[in-house]
């Protein structure tokens, strides 16, 4: 796919214009920010002070809750830790007095630490553990903030920080935090038009996708906890500052509400939505007087709605692009010679070896005894009726199951048990029976999510848009847009991909898995629900990726297609070989022929 | 002291462990786990002092009221927030929606009943000191729970209904059994001993509406660590909790009881997230 000499649709679209129109909100928003002094009103300070914090804090948790899709409830308690570190160590209560600058890079160096503390569960457990510790987290907080008196003066408080001229007036004040809340702004949205964001958001999405293209899901965790944990803590400083005085009053669970639900109206995985969410949030309260007391009743009713009828949030109904209609009678042409020369002429390739493999559930044998060879260049088919195993051998060899006996093997060595995310990296590629693509985001960026191991840029890079991080992109977005032409659906590379076509969406993770420039394709009935003419030319692009020596392990149904297209051919019934050969053979074979494809 | 230790850590402990059946009931029903739990315990005691001190209702009328509110509640809480989420199971949003009730019935306390602890009435005038009702009502009424759970799933057929839904939802249905009514019962039993924590415990808690996320978590550590849905690991997690952090309490004080718990509960999930007693995940491909 490197070979463009036939150059497919340009990936333009993001041009000059485009980018304007993306970024005329929050313009909008900077420069209302940049003029509130004009109004000469010190209240009106405060309030925009408050808002332009809990930003900074909303911003990094953004990335964990909307993006990443993991439910942290009570990040209100790295708030408490980062007010608490600036305070102390700008008063002098534990240590030597400090200036509030590093004071406040100590803050966020305590929240880094503790974001990950708090978010090792969501490494290996479901949602609700991770809710559960964020939450207990909350509450210890607190206890200890009020019992270690002689650091945080208990129920009595400690100063906050005071920054120096020019920051020491209110004004000057608001201005540092307006500055932090732009450069965080600008930090997460380009993390999250990164590979690193679109991948947060295939774990909360497609999970079991992301781990079949190499995306490691703690690895990455790891790092979103890290950054915000780390503007939480700064935020807690700021916050301290502000508040000029601190108790463990100050942090009520009210304020981790206020947080979390702040980015569900705004909508997950946008940054204009949460932001809208959090400015609103913060000054509503200040304006309806009478409604401060029930604020929090009114953010929980206003979370269930949201919940129960509106999932998308502010940044759905803002999402004017999105309403456009798609063309109505549409065609899927793949374009297979874009493939142009071998996609990968350094493979020598070799075997995927399935020895002697079984696995049951329970009392059920799903694969017994399965041998099995897929060479380099071929397209070998599996076939059998329902329940046979097909899919669980894909699962297998795509390390989702370890078999109980015997080896999956890649040119003679064993592949690693129960390690999907390894996969990708050894050039296995594969789609799903039913298409596991992330809905709420583009085909493009579905499609780059396949070449997410190929980036070389850091989370760092990502996150300070360094030239790396550029370079990453425009070739991501290449490649995905070749991809996406091979397979005949660059026309629908900007639209939301859960408007697509059932048809269309096996299209798109074939170009999702054609990233990856596979060894070894494993492709889970890519012809079910397509017309006859479709099917014809998926067979064909079967055929060329093959001979470009791609090793294709085709599971499916239709007869037809296995028949034209496969050089061999393996019939499963009851998880064992019924019968394997050429496919003239097995057309021959009496057995599959009474079982399987009848007279 | 040991003994304050012992009577104070189990009678703590009964509770976190009805917390925890609380939990387990309707996750059995549901797949589902609700953040209304703690919220259930923490309105039997309100409830409780609401009807009995300030409406002057007879203790056995005012216990009654609160575990049909409890009822009342966890039908609310199936009909509004689970049931409307279900049929997205893997996207979570059972989370938010109960965390979102919760929270509107936690707040609602805090605005009409009062934001500081309030006293609960004594229920029975018997007992004092170290063998004080405070500390065996909790006891008793997880006990008896327990031996009524145990009854209600083993022996009778609406319990092996329960039973059957758990284990194989589509299979359940497909036999005909009602499973929508069937859950409805399920939660409605589960405010029903949500509230009977919240009420034989309050005498020790007191009536208070911040008692609502304090149980969540000290009631779903039992239920992480025991393995879901089971409730004996259920009741022996609560009371080795309670016993823990009372021991803990008194040798090196309070905050570092609950740090303590805390860090016990990370390491244990991370070590073995399926639980101490619990089986490893099923499949998901």
């Amino acid at each position: 796919m490197k070979d463009l000499a036939t150059s497919p649709a340009p990936v333009a679209a993001k041009g000059g214009l485009a980018r304007l129109e993306a970024l005329a909100p929050v313009l909008v928003l900077l420069i209302a920010g940049a003029c509130l002094p004009l109004f000469d009103d010190s209240y009106l300070g405060v309030i925009g002070t408050r808002a332009c914090i809990y930003w900074v804090l909303v911003s990094g948790l953004n990335l964990v809750v909307g993006f990443a899709g993991q439910i942290a409830i009570g990040w209100v308690a790295l708030l408490t830790l980062g007010a608490y570190v600036t305070s102390v160590f700008t008063a002098g209560t534990a240590a030597p007095e400090l200036s509030p600058y590093l004071a406040l890079a100590i803050a966020g160096l305590f929240g880094a630490i503790f974001g990950v503390i708090v978010g090792l569960p969501a490494l290996r457990l479901r949602t609700f553990y991770f809710a559960m510790t964020t939450l207990g987290f909350a509450t210890i907080v607190t206890q200890v903030a009020l019992a270690w008196k002689s650091v945080t003066g208990g129920g009595v408080g400690v100063p906050g920080p005071i920054f120096p001229w020019p920051f020491s007036s209110p004004w000057g004040f608001y201005f540092f935090c307006l500055g932090l809340a732009l450069l965080c702004t600008w930090m997460t949205a380009n993390i999250a038009a990164s590979r690193v964001g679109r991948a947060l958001v295939a774990i909360r999405d497609a999970e079991v996708a992301a781990e079949a293209v190499g995306i490691s899901k703690p690895g990455l965790l790891v790092k979103v906890f890290l950054f915000s944990g780390a503007v939480a803590g700064v935020a807690g400083g700021l916050f301290a500052s502000l508040q000029s005085y601190i108790t463990p009053d100050a942090f009520t669970f009210d304020l981790s509400i206020l947080f979390f639900i702040a980015i569900l109206i705004g909508g997950r995985g946008s940054i204009l939505g949460p932001l809208l969410g959090t400015i609103i949030l913060t000054a509503l309260p200040e304006f309806a007087a009478p409604l401060v007391a029930w604020s929090t009743f009114l953010y929980a009713v206003l979370l269930l709605i949201i919940v129960l009828a509106m999932p998308g949030g502010i940044a759905e109904v803002l999402d004017f692009k999105n309403r456009r209609p798609l063309e109505r009678h549409r065609e899927i042409r793949p374009r297979p010679e874009l493939l142009g020369t071998p996609s990968n002429p350094d493979a020598s390739r070799g075997v995927l070896t399935l020895k002697n493999v079984s696995l049951s559930f329970g009392g059920v044998r799903a694969i017994d005894d399965l041998a099995l060879e897929i060479r380099a260049g071929e397209v070998h088919g599996l076939i059998g009726p329902n329940g046979s195993g097909k899919t669980t051998t894909l699962n297998v060899i795509s390390g989702y199951y370890a078999p109980q006996q015997g080896q999956v093997l890649l040119s003679g060595r064993a592949l690693r048990r129960r390690a999907p995310h390894t996969r990708a990296a050894q050039g296995i590629a594969r789609t799903f029976q039913t298409p596991r693509l992330i809905g709420a985001a583009s085909v493009l960026d579905n499609v780059m999510i396949g070449g997410s191991k190929d980036g070389r840029g850091t989370f760092v890079e990502s996150l300070l848009a360094l030239p790396r991080h550029r370079r990453d992109e425009a070739m991501l977005a290449q490649a995905a847009m070749t991809a996406l032409s091979v397979v005949g659906l660059e026309q629908l590379a900007f639209a939301r991909s859960d408007r697509l076509q059932h048809g269309e969406l096996r299209f798109v993770e074939i170009a999702r898995a054609l990233m990856l420039r596979p060894s070894f394709l494993l492709l889970d009935e890519p012809a079910a629900g397509l017309s006859a003419e479709e099917i014809k030319r998926l067979g064909d692009l079967i055929l060329t990726v093959s001979r470009q020596g791609t090793g294709v392990l085709l599971v499916e149904h239709h007869a037809d297609l296995i028949f034209d297209i496969c050089d061999r051919v393996t019939v499963l019934n009851l998880g064992r070989v019924l019968a394997s050969g050429t496919p003239a053979e097995i057309r021959a074979h009496r057995e599959v022929v009474n079982a399987y494809l009848g007279g | 002291m040991l003994v304050s230790i012992v009577s104070y850590g189990l009678a703590l402990g009964a509770v976190y462990a009805l917390i925890g059946i609380t939990y387990n009931v309707m996750f059995t029903a549901s797949r589902v786990f609700s953040f209304t739990a703690g919220v259930t315990g923490m309105l039997g005691g309100v409830l409780g002092a609401l009807f009995i001190d300030r409406l002057g209702m007879p203790v056995i009328v005012g216990f009654v009221a609160t575990l049909a509110a409890g009822a009342v509640l966890g039908i609310i809480t199936e009909v509004l927030t689970v049931r409307p989420v279900l049929k997205s199971l893997d996207q979570h949003l059972y989370v938010l929606s109960t965390l979102a009730f919760a929270l509107m019935i936690q707040q609602l306390t805090a605005i009409e009943w009062s934001t500081e602890p309030q006293p609960f009435p004594r229920l029975l005038p018997i007992g004092s000191g170290l063998f004080d009702q405070q500390f065996w009502l909790p006891m008793v009424a997880c006990a008896v729970t327990i031996v009524g759970l145990e009854w209600l799933y083993r022996r009778t057929l609406i319990g092996r209904a329960f039973l059957a839904i758990a284990e194989d939802n589509y299979a359940a249905r497909a036999l005909g059994l009602p499973e929508q009514r069937l859950r409805i019962a399920s939660y409605a039993l589960a405010g029903v001993i949500g509230t009977l924590a919240g009420f034989t415990g309050a005498e020790m808690l007191l009536a208070y509406f911040g008692n609502g996320p304090l149980l969540n978590f000290y009631g779903f550590v039992p239920v992480a660590l025991g393995g879901m849905g089971s409730n004996r690991g259920a009741v022996v997690g609560g009371l080795a909790l309670g016993l823990f952090q009372q021991t803990a309490n008194f040798m090196v004080g309070g905050i570092f009881a609950s740090v303590a718990v805390f860090v016990v509960f990370i390491v244990v999930l991370l070590v073995r997230p399926e639980g101490l007693a619990g089986a490893a995940t099923a499949r998901r491909v």
